[in-house]
């Protein structure tokens, strides 16, 4: 795996912002606002209450849909992953189930929970938890049998096992999945957010598609991508140095 | 006679398979004795790890019974028994140091204690420098090293070592050696020492079992009858060459064996 | 009962018993029918819809679309991952990208591929293939990432030509990778081109099941968001035999 470097990511942000221009020349302003003119707008929007009121409805439904996917996903992940039979039984179908198109379901989980916080919440979760429990399964099962081992010979009690040399040992896969649910959490959550809802970036984003409202969809996906890229970023790099030790 | 350590009655390792079942080891008949130093050397998998893994518990025999200090082995490792793994068995996310202490911060002992355990820990096994090192900056050897300490530390009745010096060039290998004949002396553990190199087990243990090859069992056991208090300067003594030779002997066919009807 | 039989009696089992479950709890009127149908009456309904040919245009279409994002993001992914590959500076701009290419909202583009590419088909298939293709370039590179070091020094050693050692050694070498992101890629296409239809497009399957959940048509919208489900696990698993076999052919660990 080839190291990224500091300056990676700042080229990476010229070059996109460079294409972005030039598709904008390109294809004209009916099409997509200018990135400048983006940012300009996004910052400006930043300041009103309305805009800082919609963030903070996705910021509330992502943070719990968020904290689901990640609880549950560890959970299901090590219970499963704890046992060679559970784990062969459920990985195939966990797989499966990540490559439904979840927007399919989208009507089941409105109609379950009903519009509102709720149903985000859940279509949020439900996009995060299974990469979550899948990357903290197999972490699991491919913890080095030596490892186990030498808990064995150190005779720890079973928690103690899971708590000092299982979740250790699993760590960096786990930061791997938590990455992963972490994206599609949002991306889930701001689906979620584009039916059925009166509040919430995906619910401007919709109402912005709409109108085709150029300015907006652009602010809006500009904020979403600058959150989700620092974020992921941050964490892959907690992940690579992690990785390094072991 | 006073009772053995380990004794192993009967025991065989049938490891299931796709297609059916592969015979690893045995029958097995073994007795460790209190205190000594016993080596046991055999071709490439001819079940030296099996047999190890199942007097420390952690691999149930298919047949027979395994005692230890009288009792029989249950399904959990005994306390009093230590190992070092044939693999890399250092804890990643651990320090040297928080790797040594791993097993004795888990026991009711003083602070002090274990810091006066690992510095001596740390000291023998030539790792001073590395305490705050975590093992991915660490060679292969080193590692290794790092096991042998953390094992060590816990200070057990009953040491078993499966090849823990592999990864160990031949000059460390016989320092290594001696320091393990010191701290053999020093705690009067019983050491069960697994290995590939006749010389190192012709030089340290009192008593060498040589293994045929797969389904293993014990061929023969050579007494070497040294001293207590030899070091390694013994492999210029011409009885040291007289074991070995005994051991190459005995060995010469069952590796030609291992390798198959080609050889 | 051999291993391999237990583990495929468990896994039926954990399908067809909350399945019964459901059913039973639509039978006794814990889940309203207003709420979820039970699956036999799912399943019939799906049977009535198939055999009145009354959905075969929008399965068609839909099916057409995730065909054509699925082929291209697999071909440009394999291609584009095996020049990035080549070009270590390329890579490490890339990276970033590729790690947060999912939190991307890629619906958003949508209005913008209308006025580019007009009303037709390929808004959507062009949302399928960019979800798809990321993970096929992230798989190829890793792919190119496991083989050994030693294996190209031997092509070497053995004066074989840069094409040569790309056919006979890296390809088979990194097949499994290759595979698995062709996997991906199915996936990912269907995803794609169903929430491109469910979100905007007038036409295919999951414009079909947004217009039944406005009209609040459950008679509709529950057989079809099953066939969903029958086409997308039925193609992974499919994928995923193959990948095993591929795997296993190969030995573990790889
Ligand atoms: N988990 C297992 N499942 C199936 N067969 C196994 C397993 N572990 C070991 N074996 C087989 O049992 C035999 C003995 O293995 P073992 O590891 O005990 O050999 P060994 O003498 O320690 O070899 P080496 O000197 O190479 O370390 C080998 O033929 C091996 O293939
Ligand atoms: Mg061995």
């Amino acid at each position: 795996m080839s190291r990224s470097l500091p300056w990676a990511p700042v080229a990476l942000i010229v070059l996109l912002l460079v294409l972005w221009q030039g598709a904008f020349l390109l294809a004209g302003p009916d099409a997509l606002a200018a990135p400048l003119q983006t940012i300009a707008y996004l910052a400006q929007q930043l300041t009103t209450p309305e805009f800082q009121q919609h963030i903070a409805a996705t910021g509330t439904a992502f943070l719990i849909a968020l904290l689901i996917a990640i609880a549950g996903g560890l959970l299901i992940g090590l219970m499963l992953g704890l046992s060679r039979t559970a784990t062969e039984v459920a990985e195939p179908l966990l797989l499966a189930g990540n490559s439904i198109p979840k927007i399919a379901l989208y009507p089941i989980v409105l109609l379950l929970f009903g519009i509102g916080l709720s149903a985000k919440v859940a279509f949020g979760a439900l996009h995060g938890i299974i990469p979550v429990a899948i990357f903290t399964m197999s972490a699991c099962r491919n913890i080095a049998p030596v490892l186990l081992k030498s808990a064995a010979v150190m005779r720890l009690s079973r928690a103690d096992r899971i708590r000092s040399i299982l979740l250790p040992a699993a760590l960096p896969d786990i930061v791997t999945g938590v990455r992963m649910g972490f994206s599609l959490t949002l991306i889930g959550t701001v689906l979620g957010e584009m039916f059925g809802s009166q509040s919430g970036l995906g619910y401007l984003l919709m109402t912005a598609i709409g109108l085709q409202n150029t300015q907006v969809i652009m602010a809006v996906t500009l904020l979403l991508v600058a959150f989700a890229a620092t974020v992921s970023t941050a964490l892959l790099a907690y992940e690579r140095r992690l990785r390094s030790r072991y | 006679m006073e009772t053995p350590h380990v004794r192993m009655r009967g025991v065989t390792r049938v490891y299931p398979t796709e297609t059916g079942s592969l015979h690893a080891l045995g029958p097995v008949d073994l007795d460790l004795r209190k205190g000594e130093f016993f080596a046991v050397v055999g071709p490439s998998g001819c079940g030296k790890s099996t047999l190890l893994e199942m007097i420390a518990a952690l691999a149930p025999p298919s047949e027979g019974a395994v005692e230890f200090e009288g009792k029989p082995i249950g399904a959990s490792v005994p306390d009093g028994v230590g190992v070092v793994f044939q693999e890399n068995a250092c804890f990643p996310w651990l320090n040297v140091a928080d790797n040594i202490t791993f097993g004795l911060r888990r026991q009711p002992l003083a602070k002090d204690e274990i810091a006066r355990r690992l510095d001596y820990a740390l000291t023998l096994m030539g790792l001073t420098d590395f305490a705050a090192a975590y093992p991915a900056q660490l060679s292969g050897g080193m590692r290794q090293r790092v096991c042998i300490a953390r094992t060590l530390v816990t200070q057990p009745r009953l040491i078993l070592l499966d090849e823990p010096f592999g990864a160990l060039d031949q000059q460390t290998r016989l320092l290594m050696g001696d320091e393990l004949l010191n701290l053999w002396r020093a705690t009067g553990a019983t050491v069960l020492l697994i290995t590939h190199a006749l010389d190192e087990a012709a030089m340290l243990a009192d008593r060498v079992a040589v293994m045929s090859s797969r389904p293993g069992r014990i061929i023969e056991i050579i007494e070497t009858g040294w001293p207590r208090d030899r070091d390694s300067r013994i492999v210029s003594d011409p009885a040291f060459g007289a074991v070995t030779g005994r051991l190459w002997t005995l060995l010469r066919d069952q590796s030609l064996n291992a390798l198959g009807p080609a050889h | 009962m051999t291993r391999p039989q237990r583990i495929a009696l468990y896994q039926a089992l954990a399908v067809i018993v909350p399945v019964l479950l459901l059913e039973a709890g639509c039978r006794a009127g814990i889940v309203k029918p207003l709420t979820m149908p039970a699956p036999s009456a799912m399943t019939v309904g799906l049977v009535q819809i198939l055999a009145s040919g009354r959905m075969n245009a929008a399965i068609l279409k839909t099916l057409a679309n995730v065909a054509a994002a699925f082929v291209s993001s697999a071909i440009v992914g394999i291609a584009m991952g095996a020049v990035i590959h080549r070009i270590a500076p390329v890579r490490r701009l890339l990276e970033p990208l590729f790690s947060t290419y999912y939190a991307v909202p890629i619906y958003g583009f949508y209005p913008l591929f209308i006025v580019v590419f007009g009303l037709g088909d390929a808004p959507q298939v062009l949302i399928g293939f960019m979800l798809a293709v990321v993970g096929v370039i992230v798989s190829t590179l890793n792919g190119l990432d496991s083989v050994p070091r030693v294996l190209t020094k031997t092509a070497r050693v053995w004066r074989m030509s840069g094409v040569q050692t790309a056919l006979q050694i890296t390809l088979p070498y990194a097949a499994p990778h290759l595979f698995t992101g062709v996997k991906l890629a199915a996936a990912y296409s269907f995803i794609g081109v169903i929430g491109a239809e469910f979100i905007m497009s007038q036409s295919g399957l999951g414009y079909e099941i947004r217009f039944a959940f406005d009209n609040l048509d459950n008679g509709v919208m529950y057989p079809l968001i099953l066939l969903i489900l029958i086409v997308s696990v039925g193609l992974n698993m499919t994928l995923d035999h193959w990948d095993r076999r591929l795997r296993a052919r190969r030995g573990a660990g790889r």
